[in-house]
């Protein structure tokens, strides 16, 4: 990425609170008008992150440039309110004693002035809510709370959009509409944005990258398939989706791994020996147990179903448990012996 | 949180407010302990010392306990019974909160001398302080959850056993609070036991510090007073027990008593026993002193002048009081560290001070340490202040609280800097409160007496100092005037003002 494109960068971010360390050597850099979702568990860290990107923290070591320019390190400080980022924070956060107008001027110079009336009311158009500029917040629902918070925050024209999971107070039906509805608004308005959230699914398909945070630090940063598909470590692999993992020996040429389940092509080149191998549910098939492709036998200990598909745990020979998602119509017997297949290839760490 | 240079400051006023809150005290120990400890020693123990000690027990003890009774009643009629008029029921039930307990004293004494002494003092005592009690009872018992009551009526409990199983128990911790309330209050009044010539602690500190000034007498008597308040703040703190009143989620609203027709007889029976002495007494006495004076013409220009002198008083006060608290309040809600938590601990320690000690130590340090200003206007400000800072404090905090800091966040995002934050969104948000504080300040600021009466520059006439120096010589009818201004002035805005959350919460 060639510095001119950076809208914001992180650099050996180290945060303590007290004696507890939440940020250990946290590297970051979000491209201008791309999404980049920051990914990981509760309590991780994550929205420290933010606050300190936003400057509402000051990092205990490392540099915060927006823009190019360093707007913290060990000594310099820019204020938040001369950062020019804006902030999405959880329930929206509107200004309860102004309207929803006077929200979305509120960062605006002279937001009395007519172009700052025009500029509101493109705001509004744009997140989809054009006659709610005299309304109360109080008037509006949850989603449309956070929509004029996404205008409030656009408004100014920041160089960062910042938002603190910004759906987690709202439905599951609604967050999913909601979420296609931001990240097009987003895209329109050019907008570069840090989204931090606890929830896969909303950061694999919103993001341009997604950034992991496990263990106080960055795990891995990637578009949304390769991390997915191709993780860097196995704690990657088992926190983005479910993984199987167990014992295997990579061949000689390291292209491809010898387990349990037969000899299965590998992903990415591997050393040659001993090995974790990873195999992500989807990837299983049962069959009978006869069938000749089935290159492993086991039987099934526990069947669950969601409706749409379920999920089966078949103990094969050495004891290795593989977790299967199938068709919810395809689901064994507890108790019987099935043959298990793997479609693909898989991974070695 | 980072440190701004704003917050710095705000926290630095905030340690001057703490330290001009707690210098009286430390001037009143110093002063008892000036000429040694043996004297100190010999006041302690003396026999006089002791029945003093009895007698602010005793009169303590039952005014708390009658108060406890009263208010839980009253509380339990508005809240969770199908009695009529509900609000009107509350404000009738909270307007004694407003009497001062001077004037309502008077009124009793006016109309049967012979109940002065321990017999009056505790009347009027538990009539005026019974909606410390009321209020925050009201308020747990509007939040109980009908669920758990269902739950324990399915499993066969009737409704005496749920009672006093499910809900008495979940109303430990406001009767406790509530109760401490009154127990401070009846331990620190200085206007009804003197009215009633009830010889307490508060009552004789101000003998000792008129009759000759006997300061080590006054001070040693004054630290008894404090401990005294600090051994009941931690009473409470036990009693109250560590469970709060929960709910899981959004449940059913309140289900009310349907009282049968002999129950809602006996109900309005006790309603109007507990109203027409508290609220009919006093105002049918003054009443009274009224027609009494028509027989001799009014001063009609120093009732206004008393009533100006006592409205500036009220406001000087309340600004003041404002200012110096913001900061406590301010670092307390949004700092968040220990260290800015100091100022607002040291305010709550002075919370439980009676009006006639901080007078009287608020007069050691003019002696000592700022006499140019002894009996001038500032020192009876200071004086005042000292008392309605931790009041203040609360209530500012509670108002502040209401500003998630999520939004001066999003603020501060947006280009706004701290101090245009707090203007635009931290102030308007907490303006309610902040009005409604300083309002209710001023307001008691005109009623307040011991305090104003050591204080007052000489010659300086206010309503309550009016009230005070006309009962000393027993003219009812020349306080007939004073006594309807100040209830006009100061009791009924007070009491309005107080309970209009309340009527808003239980009017629905």
């Amino acid at each position: 990425m060639n510095t001119s494109n950076v809208a914001l960068e992180l650099r050996g971010i180290t945060h303590t609170f007290g004696t507890t360390r939440v940020l250990d050597d946290v590297n970051l850099t979000v491209a201008h008008g791309s999404i980049t979702a920051l990914l990981g568990p509760s309590g991780v860290g994550k929205t420290t992150v933010l606050r300190i990107v936003a400057g509402f923290e000051r990092p205990t070591e490392g540099t915060v440039l927006i823009g190019g320019r360093i707007v913290a390190d060990a000594h310099t400080w820019i204020p938040p309110h001369e950062r020019g980022i804006s902030i999405v924070p959880q329930e929206g956060a509107l200004f309860p004693h102004l309207s929803v107008g006077e929200n979305v001027a509120f960062g605006l110079k002279k937001r009395r002035s007519s172009t700052a009336r025009a500029r509101v009311g493109e705001m509004l158009d744009l997140v989809g809510l054009p006659n709610a500029f005299d309304k109360r917040p109080s008037e509006l629902s949850g989603g449309m709370q956070q929509r004029v918070a996404l205008a409030r925050a656009l408004a100014t024209n920041p160089a960062v959009v910042l938002l603190d999971e910004p759906f987690s107070a709202l439905d599951a039906g609604l967050r999913e509409s909601l979420r296609e509805h931001v990240v097009e608004i987003l895209h329109t308005a050019g907008a570069t944005a840090l989204w931090v959230t606890h929830d896969q699914d909303e950061a694999l398909s919103t993001a341009d990258t997604v950034a992991i945070l496990l263990g106080h630090k960055i795990a891995q940063v990637a578009d949304p398939v390769s991390v997915y598909r191709l993780p860097d470590t196995t704690e990657v692999a088992d926190f983005v989706g479910e993984a199987v993992s167990f014992n295997g020996a990579v061949l000689d040429g390291g292209a491809s791994v010898d387990c349990v389940f037969g000899t299965l092509d590998l992903l990415r080149p591997h050393a040659v020996g001993a090995t974790t191998v990873v195999i992500r549910p989807e990837q299983f098939e049962i069959t009978t147990a006869t069938d000749p492709l089935a290159r492993s036998v086991g039987e099934v200990l526990n069947t669950r179903y969601f409706g749409h598909d379920g999920t089966v745990e078949v103990r094969v020979a050495d004891g290795t448990i593989a977790t299967v998602r199938l068709h919810a119509r395809l689901l064994p017997e507890v108790g019987s012996t099935v043959g298990v297949v793997v479609n693909g290839k898989v991974l070695a760490f | 949180m980072v440190r701004t240079r704003g917050s710095i400051a705000t926290l630095g006023l905030a340690f001057v407010t703490a330290i001009i809150t707690i210098v009286p005290l430390w001037y009143l120990a110093i002063q008892s302990f000036s000429a040694g400890l043996s004297p100190v020693i010999d006041e302690l123990f003396q026999s006089r010392t002791l029945t003093l000690i009895t007698r602010s027990l005793v009169l303590t003890v039952a005014v708390t306990i009658a108060s406890v009774i009263i208010g839980t009643f009253a509380a339990w009629v508005i809240t969770m019974t199908n009695v009529w008029g509900r609000v009107g029921l509350t404000i009738a039930f909270s307007l004694p909160l407003a009497i001062p307990s001077y004037l309502a004293a008077f009124a009793w004494v006016s109309w049967l001398p012979n109940i002065a002494g321990f017999t009056g003092a505790f009347i009027v005592l538990s009539l005026v302080s019974y909606p410390y009690v009321m209020l925050p009872v009201m308020a747990a018992m509007s939040r109980l959850d009908p669920v758990h009551e269902d739950v324990a009526r399915a499993m066969g409990r009737t409704p005496f056993a749920i009672l006093w199983e499910i809900v008495l128990p979940q109303l430990r911790r406001p009767i406790a609070s509530g109760g401490l309330l009154v127990a401070l209050y009846a331990l620190s009044d200085f206007g009804a036991v003197a009215a009633m010539r009830h010889e307490v602690f508060t009552w004789v500190i101000f003998g000792a510090y008129r009759a000759g000034f006997n300061p080590t007498r006054a001070a040693t008597l004054s630290l008894i007073l404090i401990a005294a308040a600090l051994a009941l703040t931690y009473f409470e703190s036990h009693l109250r027990g560590r469970h709060d009143v929960s709910r899981a989620g959004v449940s059913a609203r309140m289900r009310r008593a349907q009282l049968s027709p002999l129950a809602m007889s006996a109900t309005v029976v006790s309603i109007f026993a507990v109203l027409l002495p508290a609220i009919g007494v006093p105002v049918v006495s003054v009443v009274s002193w009224m027609q009494r004076e028509t027989s001799r013409a009014v001063e009609w220009t120093s009732v206004w002048q008393a009533s100006g002198q006592s409205f500036l008083n009220g406001i000087v006060t309340a600004l003041v009081t404002l200012l110096l608290s913001f900061p406590v309040a301010w670092s307390a809600v949004r700092i968040k560290t220990r260290i800015a938590r100091i100022p607002e601990f040291t305010t709550y320690l002075t919370h439980s001070l009676p009006g006639i000690v901080v007078a009287i130590s608020v007069v050691y340090v003019g002696i000592r340490a700022a006499r140019p200003f002894y009996q001038e206007f500032p020192m009876l400000i200071f004086g005042q202040v000292i008392i309605f800072v931790p009041v203040m404090v609360t209530s500012l905090r509670a108002a502040l609280e209401k500003t998630p800091p999520a939004l001066e966040d999003v603020s501060r995002s947006l280009g706004v800097t701290n101090a245009a934050t707090l203007l635009r969104v931290t102030l308007p948000i907490a303006l309610p409160g902040l009005l409604a504080g300083t309002a209710l300040t001023m307001l008691a600021a005109v009623k307040e007496l011991p305090v104003t009466l050591l204080l007052r520059p000489t010659g300086m006439d206010t309503l309550s100092t009016r009230i005070w120096d006309y009962s000393t010589v027993s003219d009812y009818a020349a306080m007939g005037p004073y006594a309807v201004a100040i209830l006009l002035l100061a009791a009924v805005p007070t009491a309005l003002l107080g309970t209009l959350s309340v009527v808003k919460e239980h009017a629905r």
